[in-house]
């Protein structure tokens, strides 16, 4: 999997911080989650859910808000797929790959929709539109291939069906 | 006289359209004048009659499906509210062969009540078990899940009496009740129909453990992946609290339970319970080194009963009905029921909770009807992604952690995922490794390197390069893996390799 492109980007040296939309969704996610127990993750959803992505340059913030060190934090985000760097296009389809829906034909979807859009997992068409991520199983087994479309689930999807889809993501404005 | 409607809310459903279906019926109501009152259920967990619309007779539901929005008017001219024929009529839902023949225990009201009703839940016999358990002594309420022969449905099949017996008999001032709802497994949507359809019964589940080891805080941790199981289970937490089944005075007992929704954040590895831990605690979801036991020092550090959805789901009625009543179903040393999911390519998809014992055969025929495409079926990957894949041979293996455990398989946590005759085995072999790759945790070499290398070594194999010395090397790195790796993730991935190696080589363009 290219998992190298979703981990997040070094923080380069002449470090600019975050921007102030960046600034005030870290902010209230700190201070939202910093007396729950075991908050980071909690903290990092809160942000992604706002922002889309949770941004590098907000790794010291978090990591000052929940006294925590920097590695520690850039550890958490790195560890799990669900956090992306980077802001995502519009839309996100995550397409599973896991074992029922290959017995359904999702290595033909997921060729077609790579094809289509002319990017890889993980990457975001030209037009800014979609975000292409892999997933390893939806929970939705018995009517596969699935696919989550910002978040909502869809099932027994073909390759014209998924076509139509991302031409329709594709058109919105 | 205002008929009522059933359309289920299930994500599963809403996959294929519930959503547009139970809209269509209420503007088409509406424009005939027609009262109607709808309720939005669970799923029954008879997926490829999905979406299943239901309708309340004198005689019982009578079910209609697959509904598609646009056969809504013509139900309607069919009178389906009065149970007219038409041609998507399936009768009594209760009457339907595959729903039938199960024993519903633990999902026996999945799909037929409204999730988030609690009058509904108390109607069907919601709150049972724990009535009866809060007349118990807690070492009483230990021994009936002891004596119920309850293993965990996780997938480890431990019996989950000794994890409540070894936490329970820890003094200390806090303790947990943690429930793993991290199903990652390919295959298996049995937790998320639960969380989905029947939450009630899991936060049931967990006060009773909560009470039988004395512990006063909770938490549940779900995947990421299902963010609608998460937001119903959030509102359900949200009404137990409100209607006082959860807080500082449970239920009028004078006991304190707090129960806390957790999301996951995309990492198979966190269906382990130790790395599950270590996540809740904000951390890389690295797997710990075992001893200690999380039921001795588990959650920050706390004693901490850690069990799956179904095992905690399934408690309400062992303490409702006793243990007996549960454990004179199934065979063996596997008692009670399993729900099973069929998956992948199959003709008839869904939920079958059965007592352990029938055959894989009868799942897979009487159950699943074949494969969707009507092609043979060549393999059946049982127990999600570090399952074994199973030839037709071995198709008569009863369902039953023994008999499975002699097949060289598992049943883990009941994914059963069926592939018919186009199947590659020497590419599901690969993608095996390939998965333990992407989702290792890193903390030990066999599984982190190991995943890797076995990639490499099946892509030389289907390359035509050194094939039998590759085999040999790829046989061996398996046998480091399963011995030395910490976590059933390395130690378990080489079993869907070693099976396809064994039963289908021809895949790999090795002689048979």
């Amino acid at each position: 999997m290219s998992s190298a492109s979703r981990k997040p980007a070094a923080i380069p040296l002449k470090d600019p911080g975050p921007t102030p939309v960046e600034r005030v969704a870290v902010e209230d996610a700190i201070a939202a989650c910093r007396e729950l127990p075991g908050a980071l993750l909690p903290l990092l959803h809160a942000v992604q859910d706002r922002l889309g992505y949770v941004p590098p340059q907000a790794v010291p913030m978090i990591a000052h808000g929940l006294n925590l060190s920097r590695a520690d934090v850039h550890g958490v985000i790195s560890f799990y797929h669900h956090f992306r760097a980077a802001p995502p296009g519009r839309h996100v389809v995550q397409l599973c790959r896991a074992e029922s829906c290959q017995a359904m034909g999702s290595a033909a979807l997921e060729a077609s929709a790579k094809h289509h859009l002319r990017i890889d997992y993980g990457q975001t068409s030209a037009s800014g539109a979609v975000t292409l991520e892999p997933a390893y199983c939806l929970g939705n087994c018995a009517l596969s291939p699935a696919i989550l479309l910002d978040g909502e689930l869809l099932g027994r999807v073909t390759p014209v069906r998924l076509t139509q889809l991302l031409d329709a993501l594709e058109a919105q404005a | 006289m205002s008929v009522t409607v059933f359309v289920p809310i299930d994500s599963a459903a809403l996959s294929v359209g519930a959503g547009a279906v139970a809209t269509r019926i209420v503007e088409e109501a509406a424009r005939r004048g027609l009262e109607l009152r709808l309720v939005r259920n669970g799923s029954r967990g008879l997926f490829w009659l999905e979406p299943l619309v239901e309708v309340a007779t004198p005689a019982g539901r009578l079910a209609y499906g697959p509904v598609d929005a646009a056969d809504v008017e013509s139900l309607f001219d069919a009178d389906f509210l009065l149970g007219g024929a038409h041609a998507l009529s399936l009768g009594l839902t209760e009457e339907i062969p595959f729903l039938k023949r199960q024993e519903r225990l633990t999902y026996r009201r999945i799909g037929l009540i409204d999730p988030l009703d609690l009058s509904d839940y108390a109607a069907h016999d919601g709150w049972q078990g724990l009535r009866h358990a809060l007349a118990l002594p807690p070492a009483a309420i230990v021994q009936e899940v002891l004596d119920s022969g309850l293993r965990g449905r996780g997938g480890a099949a431990f019996p989950a009496g000794i994890k409540w017996k070894t936490c329970a008999d820890v003094v200390a001032t806090q303790k947990y009740i943690v429930c793993n709802a991290d199903e990652g497994d390919s295959g298996t949507y049995a937790d998320r129909l639960t969380l989905e359809g029947d939450p009630f019964s899991l936060i049931e589940g967990m006060l009773i453990a909560g009470l039988a080891v004395g512990a006063s805080e909770g938490y549940v941790y779900i995947r990421s992946e299902y963010p609608r199981a998460f937001q119903v289970f959030s509102q359900a937490i949200a009404q137990a609290h409100a209607a006082g089944y959860l807080g500082a005075d449970v239920a009028g007992s004078g006991k304190p339970f707090r129960l806390h929704a957790r999301l996951g954040a995309g990492a198979y590895i966190c269906g382990e319970e130790t790395s599950l831990l270590e996540s809740l605690e904000g951390k890389r979801g690295q797997v710990r080194v075992k001893p200690p036991l999380p039921a001795i020092e588990g959650l920050f550090g706390q004693p901490t009963v850690i069990n799956n959805v179904v095992t905690l789901a399934s408690v309400p009625v062992i303490l409702a009905r006793g243990a007996a009543f549960y454990r004179d179903f199934g065979m063996g040393r596997s008692r009670g029921t399993i729900p099973l999911q069929l998956a992948g390519n199959v003709r008839r998809g869904g939920l079958v909770e059965k007592a352990f014992g029938l055959s894989l055969r009868e799942l897979l025929q009487d159950f699943g009807g074949g494969t969707a495409t009507g092609r043979p079926i060549r393999a059946v990957q049982v127990g999600g992604p570090l399952g074994a894949y199973l030839p037709e041979a071995d198709f008569d293996t009863a369902i039953d952690y023994e008999a499975f455990a002699a097949a060289g398989a598992m049943l883990g946590h009941g994914g059963v995922v069926v592939f018919d005759d186009s199947v590659d085995m020497a590419a599901q072999a690969r993608f095996a490794m390939e998965f333990c790759a992407v989702e290792s945790c890193g903390k030990c070499t066999p599984c982190r390197i190991g995943s890797t290398r076995g990639v490499e070594v099946i892509d030389r194999i289907t390359a035509g390069i050194e094939r039998e010395r590759n085999e040999v090397l790829l046989r061996d790195l398996c046998d480091t893996m399963v011995n030395g790796s910490l976590c059933a993730l390395g130690g378990m991935a080489p079993f869907p390799v070693l099976s396809a190696l064994d039963h289908y080589p021809e895949d790999f363009g090795l002689a048979r």
